[in-house]
């Protein structure tokens, strides 16, 4: 086997040289010491964040959602806009957790661990939505899941709605379950580590009692790889399902079947933007540089401009279905997107997903982290507009020209969306500082010299 | 600090190596030798050391794909006898039993109920839930979690005798032998 110093051989996921020992230092010190000044100063502004989500969600439930700034024909509005925005984000936690995996993708390892955890902070995020827009979120058990009830009463399983319900439900345990399995022998290494009683209690708890036996780790190995078996279609699915919300709709606009490809590449581009925006001042706060190298990133910004080019794709690919139906209504749904009162919205969209991140092609940006950084912060941003286009743009000039008005949000939306951001990283934060960001078992693995040298050929 | 100092019951014997490629080779001649209470402990899993042992692939695959087809069944008639028995609604002049709709509900369930059974089945199969490891009584734990390598050779195997089973992993290139033990107070802070 020639070592080849390619993204693949053991050295080049290291800028320095590693030893098992060296690595469980490195990504435990954050666990084992008092945080530092920056983790509160970040804690203190994300809780502040949180706390405006709980005042909105809070009038929002006292009130009721007539405080938000849906109108008659915008009936969905910033909520859907937010769930499917954090829905997208935790894709790219599972794309790297179980396709990478798949695809022996080895450079994998450094960032998975991370990417799964903002999968299922994400996932939480997302799922407050539509419990808040029932209105009486207490009784939304009732009305999404099928139990046997008094009324004898049921739900609809033809409706797109009751299907998300069941994917997001689905997706969301299957993340944890996955996330916590890889987490088990990573527990044990904290137990190990802990002088502090408490500590090792607690992660001697969580840890199951894992002993490192390979009569074990021949059982767990089967099941990782069951799982990446099982979250590659689901995830492909959860973002297909979500996007029949709108493509089963009878809705220009929304009516289209590239919906489920193209809303899958959308939750890609964007979870990568997140993964790399949250990962690069991780990485720098704990100091972990020379484990999530320049390398990962760049690689991560590769997979950017791939997803931001199949978003670009669909873009183009929807006004020319919209002119190649001959619809009327469909046309004009399109025109009114570019051209409209909310033409702001789309060619910001336009410029944040498909022209910026053009700059990507150049090796020295990709390498870069202050130039690469600008074009991932506009890939969230126009992530998240991409979302607002479609719902908004969709529905605000339907059939009846009687009927059209312009969408404005309130502040409860605005403290909705600002206050989910708190929420998702005050649970980032404190992830990073409870537990290991690094899978540190498996990169152990593929660190240089991890595996015996004869024979064994596998990946 | 390995000695037992308290009143402690001896299993057997630890041997700890420092790379993977004496592990292998080790787990060769213990599994050679005709052991059969035995196993090796790693930090992260060991390619080809299963071969090593000669251990069976592991029957995890086929508990998952029982609980898919469950969870297949289980939305089949979910879906099925809601929607077209007990509370048949006539939506879009569809038929009752549109199985073509439910498609995603048998695709989610599947997975669902294959992810939580193969979760289940690393409990099981792994023997999860024991927190106490008599690893840790003999003060080996921290190296195997960390970067070192056991082989353990229990003395409840037919095949151990103390000197022999010393003596076999002298022969396997072992620098570092140590009792396995484990002792009676269970109340000594480690879990």
């Amino acid at each position: 086997m020639s070592e080849t110093r390619s993204v693949l051989s053991p050295a080049s996921l290291f800028t320095t040289a590693v030893s098992a020992r060296s690595i469980d230092d490195d990504v435990y010190r954050p666990a084992e010491s008092f945080p530092t000044g920056r983790w509160w100063a970040a804690i203190t502004v994300t809780s502040f964040m949180a706390l405006i989500f709980a005042v909105s969600v809070g009038y929002t439930v006292v009130v009721g959602i007539g405080t938000w700034g849906n109108n008659v024909p915008v009936g969905w509005g910033w909520a859907i806009v937010n769930f499917v925005f954090w829905i997208g984000i935790g894709h790219a936690g599972t794309l790297i957790s179980a396709i990478l995996f798949l695809l022996r993708q080895r450079w994998r390892t450094g960032i998975a661990r991370f990417a799964e955890a903002m999968t299922i902070f994400a996932v939480i995020c997302a799922l407050q939505f539509p419990l808040i827009h029932t209105g009486r979120p207490w009784l939304a058990m009732f009305w999404l899941i099928p139990y046997p009830n008094g009324q004898g009463i049921y739900q609809n399983f033809r409706s797109p709605l009751e299907w998300d319900v069941f994917a997001v439900s689905t997706y969301g345990l299957v993340s944890l379950l996955f996330w916590f399995t890889g987490l088990i022998p990573d527990l044990a290494s904290a137990r190990d580590r802990a002088k502090h009683g408490f500590r090792k209690f607690a992660y001697g708890l969580l840890s199951l009692g894992w002993n490192g036996s390979n009569r074990g780790w021949t059982h767990y190995e089967k099941a990782y790889l069951l799982f990446a078996g099982l979250s590659t279609p689901l995830v492909l699915s959860v973002h297909s399902i979500v996007s029949f919300d709108f493509a089963v709709a009878v809705m220009p606009g929304w009516h289209t079947t590239i919906f489920p490809p193209y809303f899958v590449a959308g939750a890609i581009f964007s979870g990568f933007a997140m993964v790399a925006t949250l990962i690069i001042i991780m990485r720098k706060m704990f100091r972990l540089q020379h484990l999530i190298t320049d390398n990962h990133l760049e690689l991560m910004n590769k997979i950017i401009i791939v997803t931001s080019m199949m978003v670009g794709y669909a873009y183009a690919m929807e006004f020319f279905i919209a002119w190649y139906s001959g619809v009327a209504y469909e046309r004009f749904v399109f025109l009114n997107r570019a051209m409209g009162p909310y033409a702001w919205a789309y060619w910001i969209m336009v410029f944040c997903n498909v022209v910026a991140p053009q700059l990507l092609w150049f090796k020295k940006i990709r390498r870069s982290v202050l130039l690469m950084y600008p074009v991932v912060l506009l890939v969230n941003v126009g992530m998240w507009f991409e979302r607002f286009v479609i719902v908004v743009t969709s529905l605000h000039r339907d059939y009846l020209p009687s009927s059209w008005d312009y969408f404005k949000p309130t502040w409860v939306d605005a403290g909705l969306l600002i206050g989910s951001f708190g929420l998702f990283l005050t649970l980032m934060l404190l992830f990073c500082r409870f537990l290991p960001t690094i899978a540190t078992a498996e990169l152990k693995a593929v660190a240089p010299g991890a595996q015996p040298s004869h024979g064994g050929s596998h990946d | 600090m390995t000695e037992p100092t308290r009143n402690s019951t001896a299993l057997g014997l630890v041997g700890l190596y420092d790379d993977p490629d004496s592990l292998v080779q080790a787990a060769e001649q213990v599994r050679d030798a005709g052991f059969k209470h035995w196993d090796c402990h790693t930090p992260y899993p060991v390619h080809g050391l299963d071969d090593a042992m000669g251990l069976k692939p592991s029957p995890v695959p086929y508990v998952t794909i029982t609980a898919g087809f469950i969870g297949l069944i289980t939305a089949l008639l979910l879906t099925g006898l809601l929607s077209a028995w007990h509370y048949p609604i006539r939506i879009g002049g569809k038929p009752l039993w549109s199985w073509q709709a439910f498609v995603p509900i048998y695709f989610e369930l599947f997975v669902l109920f294959a992810a939580l059974a193969t979760m289940g089945s690393v409990i099981f199969f792994c023997r999860l839930g024991r927190w106490h490891s008599p690893l840790h009584d003999s003060g080996v734990m921290q190296a195997i979690t960390c970067d070192r390598f056991a082989i353990v050779l229990e003395s409840r195997d037919g095949a151990y005798s103390e000197p022999a089973a010393r003596q076999l992993l002298e022969a396997t290139g072992c620098q570092d032998i140590r009792p396995l033990v484990e002792h009676e107070e269970e109340d000594d802070g480690v879990i």
